[in-house]
């Protein structure tokens, strides 16, 4: 069980509005440009190359619309099951903004989170990073850089929210957790994915979550995930929660 | 050449002979070796394992070792603690599969983690809630007490018994290595099932994830239980090889019986509490998860043959040879019947490690598969070469089996 929410803290989510996205792949391109992943390697692959978010297109039957499904680190809340696993605490959820940590440099790249994690949106560095010529012009400063043989994964922008509460330290704001947006919802050219704080009742973002239409992906297992989806589309929601589009009963495990 | 380095009174193949038989294991040794560099230097992108397989050969063939491996702390716990006496016969040569199962699975271990040099950080800053914490810690412990209670062997070795330094730090070390057996047998006790909870404790991973008994996944006792029914197969199986393969009797047959009865006796414990596990799972734990439990057997190759090869074939088949004292006293119907118990916890060992992986928990997610590359399966052979090449000369230079010479010498008559 992770550590109680501070007092006066935020639990910072997102939905995606499935309905809206189109799969133009734009949220994971400024994804990977805004938190300095690497170029793939000459080998690499779909599975073992390095994707912080990746879009999944869904299909069914019958449905002449495919839906495209964002899938990033799905940011889990009461019971996370990576970072319970994780023998020397690389994985740490901040209970002043719910946001799951990934710390590389404490990483011994043993990868059982990988083997906990149900959304599989964790990747190892299987290679050395490599930024060739002056490609390495444009890694963003405020991101550290990871080394091989460690796990990454998405952190809603962490480093942005840094700066909110900087910002906001600097102009004397109060308490109040800082706004701030993900680089993925900047990028984002549908307005699919709304970013904010689930507990303020007052957000955008809590209102969407707690409409009909939401859902979490594998909601049967639990995690409290702080990544929600929407659709209209009912074959849509039953495969987000393992099941298959025809509605068998049976789902996946 | 070294006969001077032989115990008194064994008979051992000539030096050269002796080397011939080493050479394709040193040969295979230096290849694995060459792969494990190659992983360690170039990076883990020489293996086949990826985001989804995450863990692959390594660490299946790792979990086989280390329940095989605990026929050293059993052999050592019935011996020591329980005073079954007849053990001693074979405890030296327990002692040495176990240092050798253990100091390869954390030498492949070693490859197999991204970071090797951060080692210590486990110690440094556990996560006492991870499992993988108390793997280590176990794991860590329990090698060094192989190591000490390996020892005591090399110090008897003819010409080091001629120092009487080494005489007496040996009858010291003999003295207090029924401490040793025990903190043994505690801390193996605790890797293993740690090992077990592993994969039990996995909420993402309904295939994998079982149900608490006081702080504990039930897999954290499966696992316990199972690596203790099978580690005596294990001693019995590898003394029964040395024996063929050296041509020398080296137990007496009472030997062998004793451990087919415990090895059997325990193996129909498990095969009850992993049939009644395997119940509340299909009917309960799966469920609540939200997940039918025929689902996880739509995926070619993994039907529910696996499930019956495991529980039925290579659980209570063996389990019921090995009990039944008709078909334990023959030899044509032991031998198979404790490479088959064997077999049963390499093939539980694969369900919790590589079917776990390769079902995909996401319905848009494809069922994936996984085949190791050369650097995978050298690395694991040089594990192989390595103990084949230690146990020979442990054979050659240690008294591994104490009734060896009283066999030979009444062979002789």
């Amino acid at each position: 069980m992770n550590a109680p929410k501070t007092p006066g803290g935020a639990r910072y989510g997102m939905v995606i509005d499935l309905d809206k996205c189109n799969g133009c792949g734009a949220c994971a391109v400024a994804c990977a440009v805004e938190n300095n992943v690497p170029p793939a390697a000459e080998r690499a692959n779909e599975r073992n190359g390095i994707t912080w978010l990746r879009v999944h297109r869904v299909e069914a039957p019958g449905e002449a619309r495919a839906a495209f499904v964002p899938m990033m680190c799905q940011q889990c809340g009461e019971k996370t099951p990576c970072a319970s696993v994780c023998p020397q605490n690389a994985v740490e959820v901040d209970p002043a903004s719910g946001i799951v940590a990934q710390i590389p440099v404490r990483c011994l790249g043993c990868r059982y989170c990988m083997a906990a994690c149900p959304y599989h949106a964790r990747s190892f560095n299987w290679w050395d990073p490599d930024w060739p010529g002056r490609l390495t012009e444009t890694l963003n400063p405020e991101v550290s850089t990871r080394t091989r043989g460690v796990v990454e994964k998405c952190t809603f922008c962490s480093h942005r929210l840094q700066s909110a509460q900087d910002a906001q330290a600097a102009a004397g704001g109060d308490a109040k957790p800082p706004a701030y947006t993900p680089a993925c919802a900047e990028a984002c050219p549908a307005g699919a994915i709304v970013f904010g704080d689930l507990d303020d009742p007052e957000s955008e973002v809590a209102r969407l979550a707690h409409a009909p239409g939401s859902f979490r992906l594998l909601e049967r297992l639990k995690t409290g995930a702080k990544v929600y989806y929407r659709t209209e589309r009912d074959w849509v929601r039953r495969l987000a929660d393992g099941g298959t589009a025809a509605g068998d009963g049976r789902t996946h495990g | 050449m070294d006969e001077r380095l032989v115990p008194r009174g064994l008979v051992r193949a000539p030096l050269s002979r002796f080397l011939l038989w080493l050479v394709p294991w040193a040969a295979l040794l230096g290849v694995g070796l060459y792969a494990a560099y190659l992983c360690l230097a170039v990076g883990l992108n020489q293996t086949n394992m990826d985001n989804r397989f995450a863990f692959g050969l390594w660490i299946y063939l790792d979990l086989t070792v280390i329940a095989l491996g605990a026929g050293a702390f059993f052999t050592g716990f019935l011996l020591y603690v329980m005073k079954k006496r007849e053990l001693a016969a074979v405890i030296n040569s327990a002692v040495v599969i176990g240092f050798i199962c253990y100091s390869g699975a954390v030498a492949i271990l070693a490859i197999d983690v991204g970071q090797p040099l951060r080692f210590w950080f486990t110690f440094w800053h556990p996560n006492v809630h991870s499992m993988l914490t108390e793997v280590t810690f176990c794991l860590t412990c329990y090698l060094t007490i192989l190591a000490i209670e390996y020892l005591p062997l090399v110090l008897k070795n003819r010409q080091l018994k001629k120092r009487p330094s080494m005489l007496l730090f040996e009858f010291e070390l003999h003295k207090v290595m029924a401490v040793f057996a025990l903190v043994g047998t505690v801390l193996s006790f605790f890797h293993q099932g740690s090992l077990g909870g592993l994969y039990g404790v996995l909420q993402g991973r309904p295939f994998a994830f079982r149900e608490s008994l006081a702080a504990w996944p039930s897999t954290f006792f499966l696992f316990i239980l199972s690596a203790a029914a099978v580690g005596p197969s294990f001693v019995l199986a590898t003394t029964w090889v040395v024996s063929k393969v050296s041509g020398r009797p080296l137990v007496k047959p009472e030997v062998f019986d004793l451990l087919a009865r415990v090895s059997g006796s325990l193996l129909v414990v498990y095969v009850l509490a992993k049939t009644v596990d395997t119940l509340v799972w299909i009917n309960h734990t799966s469920f609540q998860l939200g997940v039918h439990p025929a689902r996880f057997y739509d995926f070619a190759p993994f039907g529910t043959w696996a499930l019956f090869a495991e529980i039925v074939l290579l659980g209570l088949v063996p389990a019921l040879l090995l009990v039944l004292p008709r078909t334990r006293r023959d030899p044509r119907i032991l031998v198979p019947a404790a490479f088959l118990a064997c077999a049963g916890v390499a093939t539980n060992r694969f369900v919790m490690t590589v079917q776990t992986l390769a079902l995909p928990t996401l319905a848009f997610d494809p069922f994936l598969s996984y085949t190791p590359s050369w650097q995978e399966v050298a690395s694991f052979l040089a594990v192989l070469a390595y103990g084949v090449i230690l146990y020979s000369l442990s054979f050659r230079y240690l008294n591994l089996f104490p009734q060896e010479r009283e066999l030979a010498a009444a062979s002789e008559v």
